[in-house]
């Protein structure tokens, strides 16, 4: 059932372009039923969950590799899928009206909801390699995503950049899949999740880390790969806020929280983790401050709390593992009402650059208050959600020595950060003084301003109200599948005062100064970013740019134009073949006997020998023309000697028509009579030569000296004149038992005369002399 | 029989593939047609060779005698000689029309599909 529950999104995805050609962009309004229908029959498994149980459904594919089309559902997927098809519903009722009178709308809606598919696949899969199936295509409809504007060069480059990036990443992703499926047995999830011991005893544990890894950081944005996400900010504000924000970029972190039990609590996992994620929830938050576009300003916090998170990870342990499970849900709700928000003002007011907007807060109000919302969650301020997931965070540092300590302070000034940065998107632009923005501003219609209102008052509501039934329901089942065990969370907005609550304070004291000293620390990032002037972004224009040039040389070496060079190493390789076998293998054919000729045979055969060696070493044309004749009708000799009369008469006929034509059109030819070779390269082609010679000599020895089997030819001989009725055999087999194969060869021909032909009539049209062509000769027209 | 055979497809071969490397139009077409005549005694002799006697069934008889020549090869050879011809022919032409347009015999000065210089490489995107 979840399978086909998985493929329902395609399906809706199928009809999506004949939805928007009946309805327009009020389609959307239907097709939006496709994740609240989903959401409503993923309902039927929270009380199992609840419970601790975990829901498996096998469908089988490709049983003998041990891959099948199978599903689990427990406390982490079911979270997941909740927030991919709640936010999902929001996001299609938004894109209708954010894209509304878009020619191509039908074609977006259709992209986005066969990656809601793919995401909705991705994280429900049991079995590695059908995860690994779902990741690559929500890759592929991200690229589709991001390059949906595709006249841009921007658009199609970022989703180009984003494509490479997390497909290469995907693609070792997969070899670590492998080598774990090859170590643990199965590729089923749920089995190697009780293997993690075996798992992380062998000694490529390390390597499967680093491969699976790979796949986790690149899609996750963790630097150095995060240059793409910014740069998908080039997409559709509503693919921004579901693919960007909400859902595909978490995948990475999906990952690890699923592979925590097997692969995690090691030294490996706790050194790297924290390394890589506090990295990159600096370098987010620094890159967040110094912008003005507030959506890259979002997508850069974007890139800091998917580091905040795989650095909750990596600390490991219930009380950080629950941190992260709060912060990203949480995340999901404020950032992606964030993104919205600023999608509706840019679509309102024509901007979206902060420092040119201020005093919407009249003009906007409902956004303002969706904005003021999400916001608040972000900043981690009580009662909201965020300030929960804060909590827990700062909680599960304040035990610890040093080393827990250190992350603190990395997270307190990640945090601070981002606190500034929210309240600059929630307050610059709606408070303040009236600025005229380019565009006469009014409120969003209720298409735009439903999805960012409803995710902002949830973030409120979740904590405020619904807490207990959340914790029960989603966070506890959600944090015991990450950490592989029944835990049972016991969340409170008031815990009296402990450290993490004063962490909290210090936070929002340094969010409220950097939100005060923005335009100073502004300036102190672009001094020391201008300083630096280089960037992973940068850095994947010069990878793309060393890699053409480099494939460009590369094949300037394979191939170099040369039919020479490609000729020489042909038979080089012909003479290898033929020599190393009989070599290595010594099987050099038997010394041969010579039997007695009669004379005319002999005569035959040194006519031969002249002929060829004539024809080789001719001087002029006409020789080697005459030469070729002479061998031509010694060979034609030879077969009628030798029992093949048949044979011996189209030798004779072919021979004489080739001198005949070969006459005619060389001899209007002008042509140079001296080899043009050097000596040097003379002397490596004659050996060469001799080396094929010898081969195919010993070869053809080898051959004849070893047992013939000869039932084909008996079978032609006993029913050449039984069946077919024809005494001469050759022919009987050329026009009776091999007639079709007969009939193919004839058609050869005429196809051969006819082209000859045409390649003869053809004249070739004069260069036109108004066009400048450059290198003439290889640039006139053949045809 | 056959040794004799096998070291005149030897020579065969040395001579056509020294051709065929030259750099010269004529000399390749020229090794073309060797490299023909040597592939076809090559499926001749390893068929076996015999003297005399052609695959025919005698007058009357149903099967024929045990001491013929083995036919198989030879009807293979037939539709290699003819085939051989006609490529022999087209590459004849077209090397032809070739030297008439590119005014060269010379196949390393024939680089129209393959330029000296190679065509903008593509910088991304």
């Amino acid at each position: 059932m979840i399978g086909y529950l998985v493929l329902t999104p395609f399906l809706a995805a199928l009809l999506a372009p004949v939805l928007v050609f009946l309805l327009g962009h009020r389609a959307s309004w239907i097709l939006a039923l496709v994740p609240g229908y989903l959401l409503y029959r993923f309902f039927d498994f929270v009380p199992a969950v609840a419970k601790g149980e975990t829901v498996l459904q096998s469908h089988e594919w490709l049983s003998g590799f041990g891959i099948n089309y199978s599903f689990m559902i427990d406390g982490l997927s079911l979270t997941f899928a909740f927030l991919i098809l709640g936010i999902g519903f929001f996001i299609v009722i938004y894109a209708g009206g954010y894209l509304k009178g878009h020619q191509h709308l039908g074609r977006f809606l259709a992209v986005l909801l066969a990656f809601m598919g793919s995401m909705l696949g991705l994280v429900v899969s049991d079995n590695l390699i059908t995860l690994f199936v779902f990741w690559e295509l929500t890759s592929i409809t991200s690229f589709l995503l991001i390059g949906f504007d595709n006249e841009r060069e921007a658009s199609r480059r970022a989703a180009l950049q984003a494509l490479i990036i997390t497909g290469l990443g995907g693609l070792v992703m997969l070899a670590g899949f492998t080598l774990i499926g090859l170590v643990g047995g199965t590729f089923e999830l749920s089995e190697l999740l009780s293997k993690g011991d075996v798992i992380k005893e062998h000694g490529l544990y390390s390597l499967m880390f680093w491969l699976v890894m790979a796949g986790a950081f690149t899609k996750s944005a963790q630097v150095p790969f995060h240059s793409w996400l910014p740069n998908a900010m080039e997409a559709p504000t509503p693919v921004s806020a579901y693919l960007h924000s909400a859902t595909m970029v978490k995948a990475g972190v999906f990952l690890l929280m699923r592979t925590y039990p097997m692969l995690g609590e090691t030294e490996l996992w706790e050194t790297v983790l924290p390394l890589f994620g506090g990295a990159t929830l600096l370098v987010g938050t620094v890159l967040a401050v110094r912008d003005k576009d507030m959506k890259l300003m979002l997508a850069y916090t974007t890139v800091a709390s998917l580091g905040l998170l795989v650095l909750m990870l990596g600390v490991g342990g219930e009380r950080a593992i629950e941190g992260a499970v709060l912060y990203l849900i949480a995340h999901s709700f404020f950032k992606g009402a964030l993104f919205m928000v600023v999608g509706t003002v840019d679509h309102e007011a024509g901007t979206r650059q902060i420092d040119k907007l201020s005093g919407l807060r009249s003009a906007m109000p409902i956004t303002a208050l969706a904005a003021a919302l999400a916001a608040l969650s972000m900043c981690g301020l009580p009662p909201f959600i965020g300030f929960l997931a804060k909590e827990s965070i700062y909680n599960s540092l304040t035990h610890g020595g040093l080393h827990e300590w250190t992350i603190a302070i990395v997270a307190i000034v990640g945090n601070a950060l981002m606190f500034g940065v929210a309240a600059s998107i929630a307050i610059r632009p709606f408070m303040g003084k009236w600025v005229d923005p380019p565009k006469a501003v009014h409120e969003g219609p209720v298409m735009l301003f439903l999805g960012p209102l409803v995710l902002s008052i949830t973030g409120l509501v979740t904590a405020l109200f619904a807490l207990q039934f959340m914790q029960m329901n989603f966070f506890s089942p959600m944090v015991s599948a990450v950490a592989g065990k029944e835990i049972t969370l016991d969340l409170h907005l008031w815990h009296g005062i402990n450290p993490a609550l004063i962490l909290s304070v210090v936070t929002v004291g340094l969010g409220i100064g950097v939100f005060v000293f923005t335009n100073e620390l502004k300036k102190i990032f672009d001094k020391v970013l201008n300083f630096i002037n280089w960037g992973p972004d940068k850095g994947f224009d010069q990878a793309i740019c060393f890699l053409t040039w480099f494939a460009g040389h590369f094949t300037r070496i394979l191939q170099t134009g040369e039919i020479r060079t490609y000729m020489r190493i042909t038979f080089l390789i012909t003479a290898l073949t033929l020599l190393i076998p009989m070599y290595k293998l010594n099987i050099w054919p038997n010394m041969p006997s010579f039997p007695k000729l009669s004379l005319w045979e002999i005569g035959v055969f040194v006519i031969l020998v002249i002929g060829i060696l004539q024809v080789v070493f001719a001087r002029t044309r006409l020789t080697a023309i005459i030469s070729l004749g002479i061998q031509g009708f010694s060979v034609a000799l030879i077969f009628m000697l030798f029992g093949a009369p048949d044979l011996s008469f189209t030798q004779f006929m072919v021979e004489t028509l080739s001198v005949v034509i070969i006459a005619l059109v060389l001899t209007r030819l002008q042509l140079m009579k001296q080899d043009r070779r050097s000596v040097p390269s003379l002397i490596f082609d004659g050996l060469v030569a001799i080396s094929v010679g010898v081969g195919m000599g010993a070869l053809l020895m080898n051959i004849t000296q070893m047992p013939l089997d000869l039932r084909l030819s008996e079978f032609f001989s006993t029913y050449s004149a039984a069946i077919a009725h024809g005494r001469n055999i050759v022919n009987v087999i050329l026009v009776d038992f091999r007639a079709i194969d007969t009939l193919g060869e004839i058609t050869v021909v005429l196809i051969t005369g006819v082209s000859a032909l045409a390649l003869i009539r053809v004249k070739a049209i004069p260069e036109k002399k108004t066009k400048t062509t450059k290198g003439s000769p290889a640039l006139k027209e053949t045809s | 029989m056959e040794s004799y055979l096998s070291i005149l497809v030897g020579l065969y071969f040395a001579g056509s593939v020294y051709l065929l490397l030259s750099q010269s139009l004529v000399r390749i077409l020229i090794g073309i047609a060797l490299l023909g005549n040597g592939v076809n005694l090559l499926i001749f002799t390893s068929g076996r060779i015999t003297r005399g006697v052609p695959p025919i069934i005698e007058k009357g008889a149903k099967v024929a005698e045990a001491s013929i020549a083995n036919p198989l090869p030879q009807a293979l050879i037939l539709t290699a000689i003819v085939i051989s011809f006609a490529l022999f022919a087209f590459v004849l032409v077209l090397s032809y029309r070739a030297y008439q347009e590119i005014g060269t015999d010379d196949t390393a000065k024939m680089r129209i599909a393959e330029p000296v210089e190679p065509s903008h490489l593509p910088k991304g995107y």
